[in-house]
């Protein structure tokens, strides 16, 4: 065996301790970083999973239970901002996207490996930052640091945007290695409709962190102007506007949720088709409606706006652009719905994720038309119903495809399996327990109860308590997942190269885990992704 | 994966297939960059474009403030730079590495210069008080919200600010490829990191091209 032919995470064997450390911390190597990414994103969602845990442990009744509400602002805050930086946005792209995007296309790195570590540098340096403003005074503004508010507050926001700051060019530069990976070092044959649907997701999710996270960096930074030289762009005493605080937040984080959102379509059209082991259905309709979707979404962020004064032509353009994206969402899962028809199906936890998918993202992706609609976001503006949809869209649906794709991929990444039998006990606690928490919260937002609040009328208090449940069962959920991942991860039965008998180059081509050098022979590719019929 | 090594044995990095296809995706994924700044600026036009429509009648008062001469030597100034910057990536190609750096220096020199005149300006602006927003104290035109004078300020000194920042990134660029070339690590044969920091200088220019007459001349 070759030193080339050594596996990527038994590179440094033998070594000092030293030298294995450095061989982690300071390495080019894609499926590496990859594998720090998982980690710091998964650690991620555990310390904003706590947080969920407080606020939903406080709401069991309307009264002060454990913490005054100055301390629920700060921590309902620092649930959404950790959730939406340290997580939604980086895990997808950061872990999976860089672990399987090289491999997939057969290409030995992304096109940038020193960038791509640099990136999740400015990853960490950007949650540190964020870390001290926590220590520092913390935060209360809620995640969307909206003006005038947060122009004011005592608290540290000008560490927690900075930190934000940070983070959005590590999201800038991790997208724009990954396009470039994309056009320049596809294998021979990897024409782009053969590229596998999770390369296209990723790509079009990629082309929205380039182009869309930039506004976000000005408007933070024109946020600590406001706050340290009182500019007065937000600030109607000073001529400016509080609302173009609005537009320019949401003209990022509206494409923003599509960052966080057609991962996870990547990570659903790769494992339905694996685990119902048949060719995708509608294939071209899929990788063209994820760049339709990147591309709409540009022009719809008008919607968040609806009650705060925007004229009445501006919220009809936005509520019609809002209908649009619903086409190219409903087109996918007809297609993943069509793919599993006649399907040879096996019921892995990869598989129960992703049917747990469909099922909570086609109800967040339905309620978000309600929301839509100007006459109905009236009444439903602001309410827990706007939680329990965003939530069902980033949790019934982006972790819940992570959780399919971390359980899909794990044998590759770690070379062993999991167990079984844990990982599809955790999907029902996930799954009951989303469903218990959020559900009820569509029903709280209906009959008005307004969202951020510390109090509510006690005639809410028993659909509270019952989504105060809900969020221990996922809790309990997630606590199965991980200690099955951690405890397999080192003690796990070995992995073949291809357990689920998958159609893609990093099952094919490469041994789990892969090599260093990612393929013994360079790949020749003469068909398409998922020729499920052939043997 | 040793990079220094790949490229001294093969002349570039493994995982790409040549010397070409290197330069190529390095090129695309610096136009990506490249696409990212006029995002990042994009914003505070649009800032601009809004108040400049809500407040014309305030804006065109306070446009009186800065000074046109001065801010047309800045532009003749950025504009020679894009010519000997362009002058230094073609030496650099031709492997007339006197002449390259000749023209870098000059590139550089004359960025420097735009700073220079970029610091009488703004301290002509704060000893006057035409400052930012709550800072502004300029006694003869009071500040208002009907009337926000400060506001025209806040965006001269946000976006020129901000361009001043690229202006001396790119300085700092400048210094970064005169030395690779002078430890022989940018050659004619891999001259790319002269090639993109010639695109960024490029960008750096144009944006002040629009910046020039929004503030000082259309307004």
């Amino acid at each position: 065996m070759s030193a080339h032919e050594v596996n990527y995470l038994e590179e440094y064997k033998g070594k000092s301790f030293f030298e294995r450390l450095m061989g982690w911390i300071v390495t080019y190597d894609h499926k590496r970083i990859g594998m720090l990414y998982l980690v710091t994103t998964l650690m991620s969602f555990v310390i904003g999973g706590v947080f969920a845990l407080l606020i939903r442990t406080e709401l069991w009744t309307p009264m002060k239970d454990f913490f005054d509400a100055n301390t629920y602002n700060q921590i309902f805050t620092l649930h959404g901002a950790i959730m939406v930086f340290w997580f939604i946005i980086p895990a997808i792209p950061g872990a999976l996207g860089n672990f399987c995007l090289p491999l997939m296309i057969g290409a030995k790195d992304v096109a940038f490996p020193k960038l791509n570590l640099f990136s999740y540098y400015l990853l960490v340096i950007g949650m540190l930052i964020n870390l001290y403003g926590v220590l520092s005074g913390g935060i209360d503004t809620g995640w969307t640091f909206y003006t005038p508010y947060s122009a004011q507050t005592s608290t540290s926001v000008i560490a927690m945007v900075s930190g934000v700051f940070i983070m959005g060019f590590a999201s800038i530069f991790t997208g724009l290695n990954f396009m470039v990976t994309v056009h320049q070092l596809r294998a021979p044959g990897m024409t782009w409709m053969r590229m596998p649907l999770f390369v296209w997701a990723i790509y079009s999710t990629s082309l929205l962190q380039v182009v869309a996270t930039p506004v976000l960096g000005i408007t933070l930074a024109l946020l600590v102007m406001e706050r340290t030289l009182g500019i007065g762009f937000f600030d109607p005493a000073l001529g400016g506007d509080p609302v173009l605080f609005q537009h320019f937040f949401w003209f990022y984080s509206h494409p923003a949720v599509y960052i966080m959102i057609l991962p996870a379509f990547g990570i659903i059209s790769e494992t339905i088709t694996t685990y119902a082991r048949k060719t995708i259905f509608g294939y071209n309709a899929i990788a063209y409606s994820s760049i339709g979707l990147a591309l709409v979404s540009f022009f719809v962020w008008g919607h968040h706006m609806f009650t705060s004064g925007e004229s009445w032509w501006a919220n009809a353009l936005f509520s019609a652009m809002t209908m649009f994206t619903a086409i190219p969402t409903a087109i996918k899962i007809v297609n993943w719905t069509a793919t599993l028809y006649k399907g040879s199906i096996v019921f892995t936890t990869g598989m129960l994720y992703t049917l747990g998918f469909l099922l909570t993202f086609a109800i967040g992706g339905l309620t978000g038309l309600f929301l839509g609609s100007i006459s109905s976001d009236k009444h439903f503006h602001d309410t827990y119903f706007v939680v329990a949809h965003f939530h069902y869209v980033m949790v019934g649906g982006t972790a819940t495809a992570l959780f399919a794709g971390v359980y899909h991929w794990f044998p590759k990444y770690t070379g062993r399996m999991y167990n079984e039998l844990l990982g599809q006990l955790s999907f029902w606690f996930f799954f009951i327990g989303f469903n218990v928490t959020f559900f009820t919260q569509f029903v709280l937002g209906a009959n008005g109860m307004p969202r951020r609040y510390f109090s509510y009328i006690p005639e809410f208090q028993d659909l509270n308590q019952i989504s105060t449940i809900g969020a221990w069962l996922i809790a309990v959920g997630v606590f199965i997942s991980f200690s099955n991942l951690i405890i397999s991860a080192l003690k796990g039965a070995k992995a073949p190269a291809n357990p689920w008998g998958s159609k893609t180059l990093e099952w094919t081509d490469t041994a789990s885990p892969p090599i260093t050098h990612n393929f013994v022979q360079d790949p020749i590719v003469n068909a398409g992704p998922y020729e499920y019929g052939r043997s | 994966m040793d990079v220094e090594a790949d490229i001294k044995k093969y002349g570039f990095p493994q995982w790409f297939k040549s010397k070409e296809h290197e330069f190529d995706s390095c090129k695309f994924g610096m136009w990506l960059f490249l696409v990212q700044e006029l995002m990042l600026f994009g914003g505070l036009f649009v800032a601009f474009a809004m108040y400049n429509y809500l407040y014309p009648e305030t804006f065109r008062e306070a446009h009186h403030h800065l000074d046109k001469n001065l801010g047309a030597l800045n532009t003749v100034f950025l504009l020679i730079s894009s010519l000997t910057m362009v002058l230094g990536v073609a030496y650099t190609m031709r492997n007339q590495m006197g002449k390259a750096m000749l023209n870098l220096f000059l590139t550089f020199l004359l960025a420097g210069a735009f700073m220079v005149v970029k610091y009488f300006e703004y301290s002509h602006k704060i000893h006057e008080g035409l400052l930012p927003g709550a800072l502004y104290s300029f006694a003869a035109n009071p500040s208002t919200p009907e009337n926000p004078q400060s506001l025209f300020f806040s965006l001269y000194f946000m976006m020129t600010g901000l361009h001043g920042i690229h202006v001396v990134g790119g300085m700092v660029c400048l210094l970064w490829i005169m030395y690779r070339i002078k430890i022989g690590k940018t050659t004619a044969e891999r001259f790319g990191a002269v090639e993109f920091v010639g695109l960024y200088w490029h960008l750096v220019d144009l944006i002040w091209i629009f910046l020039f007459p929004i503030f000082y001349l259309v307004v």
